[in-house]
């Protein structure tokens, strides 16, 4: 067994706060790059052009990225062979907390949905799996409400064609439009259950933007990018950036579908204790 | 490029048409959803208002918190729809552009006519660059708010789009 104290996660929960933040991920930013080359139309260059340029003025001046540093939702890895001293759930919110007030972001959490009240900078929501091994993977995905308030989720029957489930889909960004700041990256959850299909769309968003990609994944990101909604939501082809598609072993009688769109600052960041 | 100055009394704004880019300069205020809750209630209520809305801009925006040494912090535009319910109101009160990202309901593309307002979208997500064209921030009201208070920004050459113009003339189509 092999410990690791509650002191140390929250230490590198705050580090990953200001990560996440400053600096754009590198494959959005390569994907951003690719857009910005590719685009024809001339004012969804310009925008392109101004989101790159927002995303080095971030890094440079440890600015956050967008105003929004979003609900702090955070995904554990805890390998089987470690064991916690202290509180790990007190320790991940304390350390977003005090890296969220270090590094200038937003106090954008509200304690009460309903009575709203004074905001704050925690708690996060906290997604934990059990793993093999003897280590604790962190990662902090900052997500913004304008693309979250974007969310879908669809109960298919299960003998639902699969045009029937690329054209809610693509409904669900044609939906979004110009409101949640495309271009683009759309997770979706294929399978399972309501609640773990938006995990899987949310998890989906993590995954690295790649040439890889799969025909279905293909095809909708084809599909999505015909829309011409484009950066801003002023045309273009670059409507998406990438979809990313994650499926799970589903029940006889069902064929859940949830989509969870991110906004082009798409940021997380991770660190393997 | 087109520059204009606050505060945009109609002969300003008149002959921009939906599409053009224009630099806006002077006094431009924050609120968003909270803000303009109790805006539209003070406003139900009779109440006087914490700001003067006649011919005043008003951007939907929540910066982050201010870094040392900086006017503001991260302070791009937020969803604009969602302060749709509130918008006519604040229009009838004299209140001329809001400035936001994405569309408006038909209701307020109605009001925008109606009232001869203006809608503009700035740089969707971009609050870092938008950070160097605020020159200086005041808080004029709602400080419990945190993010969503009212901030009196002074802003030079902010860049803009205009998305629905005095005419209903609108970026992004009719739908």
């Amino acid at each position: 067994m092999r410990r690791i104290s509650a002191l140390k996660i929250k230490e590198a929960a705050a580090a990953l706060a200001g990560r996440a933040n400053f600096f754009l991920r590198r494959d959005v930013l390569t994907a951003l790059r690719k857009a910005y080359v590719a685009e024809k139309n001339k004012r969804a260059k310009k925008i392109l052009k101004a989101i790159l340029d927002n995303a080095a003025i971030a890094r440079k001046e440890k600015l956050a990225i967008c105003q929004d540093t979003g609900m702090p939702v955070v995904f554990t890895q805890i390998g089987q062979g470690v064991i916690i001293s202290g509180d790990l759930k007190a320790a991940i919110n304390k350390g977003i907390e005090e890296g969220y007030k270090k590094f200038c972001l937003r106090n954008s959490i509200v304690s009460n949905p309903l009575s709203r009240g004074r905001s704050g900078f925690s708690p996060c929501v906290i997604h934990t799996d059990i793993v093999k091994g003897n280590k604790i993977k962190l990662t902090l995905l900052p997500k913004g409400f304008g693309c979250e308030n974007k969310s879908q989720l669809k109960m298919f029957k299960p003998t639902a064609s699969i045009e029937e489930i690329k054209k809610f889909i693509v409904e669900a960004v044609k939906d979004a439009g110009p409101d949640a700041c495309p271009p683009y990256v759309v997770g979706v959850g294929i399978g399972a259950t309501a609640d773990y299909a938006g995990v899987m769309a949310k998890k989906a968003l993590l995954r690295e933007i790649s040439g890889r990609s799969s025909q279905l994944e293909k095809d909708l990101l084809r599909q999505i990018n015909k829309t011409r909604i484009g950066p801003m939501g002023l045309g273009g082809v670059h409507t998406a950036l990438a979809v990313h598609v994650q499926t799970h072993p589903t029940h006889i009688a069902g064929l859940p579908v949830s989509v969870n769109i991110s906004c082009h600052a798409l940021r997380s960041a991770s660190v393997v204790l | 490029m087109k520059k204009i100055n606050t505060p945009l009394d109609l002969n300003k704004i008149k002959f921009l048409k939906a599409g053009e880019e224009l630099l806006l300069s002077g006094t431009i205020y924050t609120a968003r959803d909270q803000a303009h809750k109790r805006l539209a209630e003070a406003i139900k209520k009779g109440r006087c208002l914490p700001l003067e809305l006649k011919n005043t801009v008003i951007y939907y925006c929540g910066p982050t918190q201010r870094p040392k040494g900086k006017v503001i912090g991260s302070c791009g535009p937020t969803t604009s729809s969602r302060m749709d319910t509130f918008t006519n109101l604040l229009l009838a009160k004299g209140l001329r552009g809001m400035i936001g990202k994405g569309n408006r309901s038909e209701e307020v593309r109605n009001g925008i006519r109606k009232y001869k307002g203006i809608y503009f979208i700035t740089y969707a997500g971009c609050g870092a660059l938008l950070n160097k064209y605020v020159k200086s921030v005041k808080e004029v009201a709602y400080g419990d708010l945190g993010p969503e208070a009212i901030l009196k920004l002074e802003v030079e050459n902010f860049p803009l789009i205009v998305a629905i113009d005095v005419n209903g003339g609108n970026v992004y189509g009719e739908d």
